[in-house]
């Protein structure tokens, strides 16, 4: 029986004042292809078909969220449904009338991200001045109730700072901190070579994480989202194709993932021309690595086939050029050699790496 | 020994209802547990006031008095141990 679907990504617009060379969006973002973002009547009817199919949370996120003058109406529209409605922004410019205008809308939980732990680190990689905002958006949250998740993603330039991080996370409050290491995808798959730790450094900062859950039991939730790249299996990407999951992109195409997009090889349909339960239930996108049908050796005959299913679909395009491979990251795959490769190219690179930009964007479209 | 303990789902947590799939639901940040109808109901005993023993004594009540003490304590320490219930002394 083909599951429901619990979660929900909504991706408002693609427009960002925060321009980090790991993000996570298309590296086309500027292109024609995202170009016309849904209306606040679209997304509302996204929304009500993303909850009668099952869907029961919701993110809200970009790029930047609160580009949208239409957020509050989106917020009470989600909470009016029922959906459990998350804001994950970069807070810039983020004032405590608007927060408190989305509380009283009905939002739920509010995610921050902060690129380091120090003003000056926390800028350079965000390439804008936001972590002053930032800081005041934590505590504005907090001020209002809101549960707060603390985000900051890991790189060669950061994952020195880890502990100050929790313990920065630890004064505001907050409930959660992601320590999400950087996964290959979008700007950071350009960037890869620039933003790849080593060993050590991951070694050092697993150690931190370690003692500090110790420490604060539940008081702070510590996520440690994998560094893939270095794992001997991969991650169960999404808790496995179309299995759970659905992201809408600023102009209605609906994939399995936030960087399934990228796949050249699978059809995507659109909320404008399809409802989102057929995009579900009957989509090429939707059902083609549905299960194991798909899978090749040596996932096929695997027994951690149900506990990974068989990894990421998107890495197995971008590094072994097809998507129905196993995912490259495996120490059973035959494209594992590319991934090693990857990580011994990265020793030694300097840091220099293009910030995620229109003009870079439109740049990198037009070389194809 | 009497459960003194008062249980209360942690203020991020919210107890719901899903008509989709005809079970109740905890909704928090990043998570949700699709609950069966006696997990739903003891935490809709959960009101603050109620103690772990307490709850357990009104869900024995509505089945014929069944000693469920044990499995609602193990079943809170579960949620508790997760973050989403908190105990008052």
């Amino acid at each position: 029986m083909i599951p429901k679907p619990l979660w929900l990504l909504a991706e408002l617009t693609y427009r960002c004042p925060l321009q980090c060379p790991y993000c996570s969006n298309p590296v086309d973002f500027a292109g024609p292809r995202f170009r016309h973002e849904l209306t606040t009547e679209e997304w509302c009817r996204v929304f009500r078909e993303a909850r009668a199919l099952g869907v029961l949370q919701l993110g809200l996120s970009g790029g930047e969220p609160t580009l949208r003058p239409d957020l509050e109406e989106l917020v009470r529209a989600a909470h009016g449904l029922g959906l459990y409605t998350s804001l994950i922004t970069s807070a810039y410019r983020l004032a405590e009338e608007r927060l408190a205008a989305l509380k009283a809308a009905g939002l739920d939980h509010v995610q921050i991200s902060i690129q380091a732990a120090d003003a000056a680190l926390s800028d350079e990689i965000a390439g804008t001045a936001a972590y002053a905002d930032k800081l005041a958006a934590y505590r504005a949250v907090k001020a209002l109730g809101f549960p707060l998740t603390v985000n900051v993603v890991l790189h060669r330039r950061n994952l020195h700072q880890v502990e100050a991080l929790i313990r920065l996370a630890e004064s505001l409050g907050a409930e959660r901190i992601e320590l999400a290491n950087t996964q290959f995808y979008g700007w950071a798959l350009h960037n890869r070579a620039a933003l790849m730790p080593t060993k050590a450094q991951l070694d050092a900062a697993w150690e931190v994480v370690q003692r500090e859950r110790a420490r604060l039991g539940t008081k702070l939730e510590i996520v440690w989202v994998l560094p893939d790249y270095y794992e001997r299996y991969p991650k169960p990407c999404m808790g496995g194709w179309a299995r759970a999951y659905l992201t809408v992109t600023p102009a209605g195409e609906v994939w399995p993932c936030h960087a399934a997009g990228r796949i050249t090889t699978l059809r995507f349909e659109n909320v404008r021309a399809r409802s989102l339960e057929w995009i579900w239930y009957e989509s090429d996108a939707f059902t083609r690595f549905r299960g194991e049908d798909w899978m090749p050796e040596p996932c096929r005959s695997c027994p951690r086939r149900a506990e990974d299913f068989g990894g990421c679909r998107c890495q197995a395009f971008l590094i072994a050029g097809d998507a129905a491979a196993t995912d490259p990251v495996c120490a059973l795959s035959p494209h594992r050699p590319l991934v090693d490769a990857a990580i011994a190219e990265a020793e030694g690179h300097p840091d220099a790496w293009t910030y995620r930009a229109a003009p870079a964007s439109r740049a990198l479209a037009g070389a194809g | 020994m009497t459960d003194g303990r008062v249980p209360r789902l942690h203020p991020k947590v919210r107890l719901q209802r899903d008509e989709v799939r005809g079970r109740d639901v905890l909704l928090y940040p990043e998570g949700l547990v699709v609950l069966n109808p006696t997990g739903a109901e003891v935490l809709r005993l959960c009101d603050g006031r109620r103690s772990v023993a307490e709850v357990a004594a009104a869900l024995a009540a509505r089945y014929g008095g069944a000693d469920v003490g044990r499995d609602v304590a193990a079943f809170l320490d579960g949620l508790a141990a997760k973050g989403l219930v908190l105990y008052d002394s």
